[in-house]
């Protein structure tokens, strides 16, 4: 059963907005650089509230790295939104060097993540950026599952983290459902549903797609552990070890390729320390395209069936094992 | 001003020269590195350093100091020979350029405890954007300190300068100067023909810059656009300093090949007496 009730769909960039808001209200070192698309990425209500601390860039993403990075030195705590395509790609090397290398805290919003993007298309649906973002030294990655946890998530980048930070959020309106009574802590991953036969790590979107997923497994007497793994960098080692252990099968979903994101973290753990069958869901190596975000989900297996689909493989890989042994 | 910065001309060349002879020690005694361009900026860095920086050697990080962004990491060796004849440091640290453990890494590297260094950098065509957004935060601060930036005019074939220099004038930044090295010379040859620069000034002037051309290599002329700079009203300012590579050392001056090569022991001796 899923405890979890959905308050109604809401962008996660909602979340991210009310967050960086409200950040900015507690601290006046708080700035905010837009990057000429400021209501579409989230930072609307800051640049109305606080217009003083809003410093258009117009579209030259690299130079909104660029002055991020000299204005932390001087200080302050910047705040940058553009889509992810742009946020994580267009400025990787300034990121690297600017950011990172002088370990500055700038906190990088990557809107637009995923193909449920929608009707924009590939150039703008945002799938390599975690792959991107977790390789650079000293980031850490963010990837909260709905709006109330991208407001916290928000929050938690601005005023806790002492370094780069990456955040990546939605655009369409999704199943609002974690609860603010939820413990949130940077680099803790979050159990949302109990199970001993298997473990879905998901992370964005997709969380809320592994929880119907796990629903379905229920129906076929297949206990899913649902992880909810809102931080990619730093990952959370001990619980995705512990459900190794326990659960002998995990897959991985994420509105994101699979090469390089939240599976390939997971299975870096998972290889060193405790080897299990893993399945990926997520998209294939593949550019997304035009279409409504539901069935760009649908049809590039980001969806609770999709993810049931690789359940039922790593639990057949899973008693050939036992088998074996 | 401080007791050991001046306005004199004469006793600004030797410094220059001093500093220089550090540069040739450096870098022979590191075995890679960068000469050609750390000499030619020498005069630049003797002029800011020792005449017209307000900044504190014992206080590095004095929230009132003028801020200096290297953009082009790779003169490093002019940097850090500065800041060691300032008293940021001391003399003998120089000789670790460049080995492992050293506070003097090949390009700069704040987070290896070095005094004086704003900013790690290395990857041509960033630092312009980190100098405007020091100017903006000085400006939204109120504060009276002034941003200086180091270009090579090779760097200005990034495009990420340009996006950084129009968003330096849109943002009125006064306090913003940039110095572009003007030797007219890169790694494949010179400039011109590599991928022409000119009419740089023009192209500076058409994004709101006030332009301000001098001989790199001439204190005079330095103290003079710097002053210049420090008056701007409303426009950041960049000078644009014509330099020889090589400069102070006859037999090597203007050749390119000495962009990315270090004397042996040997040369070194011999540009050490050509720089007495």
């Amino acid at each position: 059963m899923n405890p979890y009730k959905n308050r109604g769909d809401k962008p996660t960039k909602t979340g991210f907005a009310e967050g960086l808001l409200e950040a900015g209200l507690r601290n006046p070192q708080v700035v905010c650089l837009g990057a000429d698309i400021t209501t579409s990425v989230g930072c609307n209500l800051f640049a109305e509230t606080l217009p003083h601390r809003f410093i258009s860039l117009g579209i030259a993403e690299q130079n909104c790295v660029g002055v991020a990075a000299g204005l932390a030195l001087e200080g302050k705590t910047p705040v940058f939104s553009t889509y992810g395509v742009f946020a994580a790609l267009r400025t990787t090397d300034q990121i690297r060097i600017s950011v990172c290398y002088n370990n500055l805290h700038v906190v990088i919003g990557g809107a637009h993540a995923g193909v449920s993007v929608g009707p924009d298309g590939a150039t703008h649906q945002a799938l390599e950026d975690i792959a991107v973002m977790r390789v650079l030294p000293g980031m850490t990655v963010l990837s909260p599952c709905d709006a109330m946890q991208t407001r916290v998530a928000t929050l938690a980048a601005i005023e806790q983290c002492n370094g780069p930070v990456y955040i990546r959020f939605g655009r369409e309106a999704m199943p609002d459902f974690t609860s603010d009574i939820m413990d949130f802590t940077i680099g803790k991953s979050q159990i949302l549903r109990a199970g001993n036969d298997l473990t879905i790590i998901a992370t964005g979107h997709m969380v809320w797609e592994a929880l119907q997923a796990a629903e379905i497994l229920e129906t076929s007497g297949i206990g899913a552990r649902v992880i909810n793994m809102h931080t990619i960098k730093p990952i959370d080692r001990d619980a995705i070890i512990l459900a190794a252990g326990e659960t002998g099968a995990i897959v991985t979903a994420e509105e994101h390729q699979i090469i390089g994101g939240l599976g390939s973290a997971v299975a870096e753990v998972v290889v060193q320390h405790h080897p299990v069958p893993m399945a990926f869901a997520g998209m294939q190596d593949h550019f997304g395209e035009s279409g409504e975000p539901r069935q760009l989900m649908e049809k590039y297996g980001m969806t609770a069936r999709a993810i049931v689909e690789a359940g039922l493989t790593v639990i057949k890989f899973k008693m050939q094992i036992a088998k074996c042994n | 001003m401080h007791s050991w910065q001046s306005t004199d001309p004469v006793r600004l060349k030797e410094i220059a020269a001093g500093i220089r002879k550090s540069v040739v020690v450096m870098l022979a005694g590191a075995g890679s590195g960068h000469l050609g361009g750390s000499l030619g900026l020498a005069d630049i860095f003797t002029t800011l350093y020792f005449s017209v920086l307000n900044h504190d050697p014992v206080q590095p990080s004095w929230s009132g100091r003028d801020r200096v962004v290297l953009s082009i990491g790779h003169v490093a060796p002019v940097l850090y020979a500065t800041l060691a004849h300032a008293g940021y440091f001391p003399l003998n640290e120089l000789k670790t350029l460049r080995k492992l453990g050293s506070r003097l890494q090949g390009h700069p590297g704040r987070d290896h405890g070095l005094p004086g260094i704003e900013l790690s950098a290395g990857s041509l065509g960033q630092g312009l954007s980190v100098a405007v957004g020091m100017a903006i935060a000085a400006k939204m601060d109120r504060k009276n300190h002034s941003i200086y930036s180091i270009h090579g005019d090779v760097e200005l074939q990034e495009g990420s300068v340009r996006e950084a220099a129009l968003s330096a004038s849109h943002y009125k930044l006064d306090n913003l100067v940039a110095i572009v090295d003007r030797n007219g010379l890169q790694i494949d040859g010179k400039t011109e023909d590599v991928m022409k620069l000119e009419p740089l000034a023009e192209k500076w002037r058409s994004f709101g810059w006030q332009v301000l051309n001098c001989d790199g290599n001439d204190i005079d002329q330095l103290l003079d656009v710097f002053a210049k700079a420090q008056i701007s009203q409303n426009a950041p300012s960049v000078i644009i300093a014509k330099t020889l590579m090589g400069k102070g050392i006859r037999s090597i001056e203007g050749d390119y090949h000495w962009h990315g090569k270090v004397p042996t022991t040997e040369q070194a001796l011999e540009f050490l007496e050509q720089l007495r």
